[in-house]
């Protein structure tokens, strides 16, 4: 892909976008369509097509496979914490009305952090599958 | 505290996943998947207790009441269940350690155990759920990692074995979800209490003949009734040693509760049993199952395999107890659930000491293996008469129950072939004494010793229970009679 230069340039072009709208996506998920899942899969796709354009390479030196393990891990931790964490505070599982003094408030705070978990793990294990497949022809020669 | 157990119970395992993931010390995902199963079988305990003083506990997700939210609902039955899978995850801990590293190695020992949790997790949310959508999704958080642990066994051949379990569990899954959506297209709710009520004000329309007719037969692929049993044998056979005990002691059974829950609770008796012959044809497959895989399990050289066609035909006897669609039925397969679950998982824990010793379950390969590891067989023969139902064994008790569900209910013949079905067992487990007892030791048998206490304690704790629950059947029956009596709703 080394000769392709007007894809090169319009990867790296494109790749902020890619990534801020999935933020977008991501946080702009309480008022409008979007959420953790599609924001997981957008900001996945980012990833997707850099290591399209430059190598599996160059994107496992910026998202090892440690990393997506940990971050797989870390998403589902988050979600499943927040649920614990209300019930500390003397809620049932998930209900977000006790975490802030307000109940509305609360509600805002629970699914925002909840769907970071969700981006989290959907974006990770996305990118994890994604090496899987493609990183598959290069395990089996060597 | 004690009100957030239905939720902890479930949500223990589900922290324990990831936290597997993190802690990527061998021992250490161990320690963390056997703390929380351990901790899933105390908070089962204390609702079995609850559940037994009567009363129906409620559990509202995010504090949304039901109808709209998901409602964990514990009645005596799921609680029962519920007992019956946290117990045997618990004690297939400390056999799992030495077990899997033999089997599968210690490299990237933490998925294992993450998925193990998960499944775990998974079979414990189908069961407490009051919510039809939510079942469904922990339906598929289970299959997703069962398929993985089968295929962590340690023939290539676990692959496509978990590969053909996928596309067929998938054909189930699906099946549930199309009979659920069809469920809340007729009744624009999710909630099973909700449903039941609404289906009875509905009655017998098409849409809810033909959600029944989905769900029946998802759940059915899912509980491997006989026709639809095609996947189990390869996955119990190529699945790790302690997957296989994990998945016949559990899996099957809490497909076995979701079809009392749909038959008896969603679905009202009227439906179920005047408006279809539902009775008739489980009673027929049933029966199938019980002579057709007790016959197939007599010629298998595999003695995991030759224990998977047993469950199948053991399967068929709960599923016997539950087409007599009364109290004495329901509580026949309900009793023979808990002693079949002992039994089995741990006829497959002693099968797994054998692989570990001798490296094969191939029973050409077993000769005089009675002499060599006389622990593991004594415990594999009794499991083995449990099956049968020899007097003094759970099993007897089971049968007892089923043959007198079936005298009540006027099917008399049905008494005998039972007894006529028990006799295929005596010739499977026959064939296990002879090679075990009956022949020598070949010369060049290689040297093995009795397997080791940790894989030797949970083995004997099972088999032991399978015996205790043959005398003492408080618990079982016991719990089981107020179970079936509340399913039915005093329909008796």
């Amino acid at each position: 892909m080394r000769s392709y230069l007007v894809l090169r340039v319009v990867a790296k072009l494109l790749m902020p976008f890619i990534l801020v709208f999935a933020l977008y996506v991501q946080f702009h998920g309480d008022y409008g369509p979007g959420g953790g899942f599609q924001a997981g899969v957008i900001f996945a796709s980012g990833f997707i097509l850099y290591s399209l354009i430059f190598g599996i390479q160059a994107a496992g030196a910026v998202m090892s496979r440690g990393i997506l393990r940990f971050a797989t891990a870390m998403g589902l931790l988050l979600y499943a914490g927040v649920g614990f964490y209300t019930m500390l505070l003397g809620g049932n599982y998930l209900e977000y009305d006790v975490i802030a003094a307000d109940p509305t408030k609360g509600q805002h705070i629970g699914i925002l952090v909840i769907e970071a978990g969700v981006g989290i793990t959907v974006a990770s294990v996305m990118i994890a599958i994604f090496f899987t497949f493609a990183g598959r022809r290069k395990a089996d020669q060597a | 505290m004690i009100a957030q157990l239905p939720a902890l119970i479930v949500v223990i395992p589900l922290i324990g996943a990831p936290l597997c993931m993190l802690v990527r010390y061998r021992d250490w995902s161990w320690t963390v998947a056997t703390l929380c199963t351990w901790a899933s079988f105390v908070c089962a305990w204390i609702i079995l207790q609850q559940a037994t003083s009567g009363n129906t506990i409620s559990y509202q997700m995010g504090g949304w009441a039901p109808p709209l939210g998901i409602e964990y609902r514990i009645d005596l039955t799921n609680a029962f269940v519920l007992l019956v899978v946290t117990g045997i995850g618990s004690i297939i801990m400390p056999y799992a350690r030495e077990s899997i590293r033999s089997e599968f190695g210690t490299r990237r020992i933490y998925f294992f155990y993450t998925a193990y949790l998960l499944c775990f997790c998974g079979l414990l949310g189908v069961t407490i759920t009051g919510d039809a959508f939510n079942l469904f999704v922990f339906l598929e958080i289970n299959s997703l990692a069962t398929y993985v642990l089968i295929a962590m066994g340690k023939n290539r051949r676990a692959l496509t074995a978990a590969y053909q379990y996928l596309i067929l569990g998938t054909i189930g899954a699906t099946f549930i979800v199309i009979g659920i959506g069809l469920l809340y297209a007729e009744t624009g709710t999710l909630n099973m209490y909700d449903l039941s009520n609404r289906i009875a004000e509905v009655g017998a329309s098409r849409t809810i003949g033909a959600a029944f007719a989905f769900l029946v037969v998802g759940i059915s692929l899912k509980l491997a009734l006989f026709p639809l049993h095609l996947w189990l044998p390869n996955s119990y056979t190529y699945a790790p040693s302690m997957i296989s005990a994990f998945l016949a002691a559990t899996a099957t059974k809490v497909a076995v509760y979701v079809l009392l829950r749909f038959l008896f609770t969603v679905f009202n008796y009227e439906l179920t049993f005047d408006a279809l012959p539902l009775d008739y044809i489980l009673a027929c497959l049933a029966l199938i199952a019980m002579f057709a895989a007790s016959t197939v399990a007599i010629f298998q050289q595999n003695l995991k395999r030759m224990l998977a066609y047993s469950s199948i035909a053991q399967i068929g006897y709960i599923v016997l107890g539950i087409s007599f669609a009364s109290s004495a039925g329901v509580t026949a397969g309900m009793v023979h659930l808990f002693n079949h679950a002992m039994i089995k998982g741990g006829m497959f824990l002693a099968l797994g000491c054998i692989m570990y010793r001798v490296g094969t379950v191939n029973i050409n390969k077993l000769d005089g293996i009675g002499k060599r590891m006389p622990l593991t067989t004594a415990a594999l023969i009794l499991g083995g008469f449990g099956l049968i139902g020899v007097p003094l064994t759970a099993g007897f008790i089971s049968k007892w129950y089923l043959v007198t569900a079936a005298l009540e209910r006027g099917w008399w013949p049905l008494g005998f072939l039972i007894l006529l079905s028990s006799l295929l067992a005596v010739i499977y487990v026959w064939r296990l004494v002879e090679a075990a007892y009956m022949k020598p030791v070949p010369e060049n048998a290689k040297v093995v010793e009795e397997a080791p206490g940790s894989l030797l304690f949970p083995t004997w704790f099972l088999i032991g229970a399978s015996i205790y629950f043959g005398i003492e059947t408080n618990l079982t029956v016991g719990v089981a009679m107020d179970a079936a009596k509340q399913l039915l709703g005093g329909l008796g």
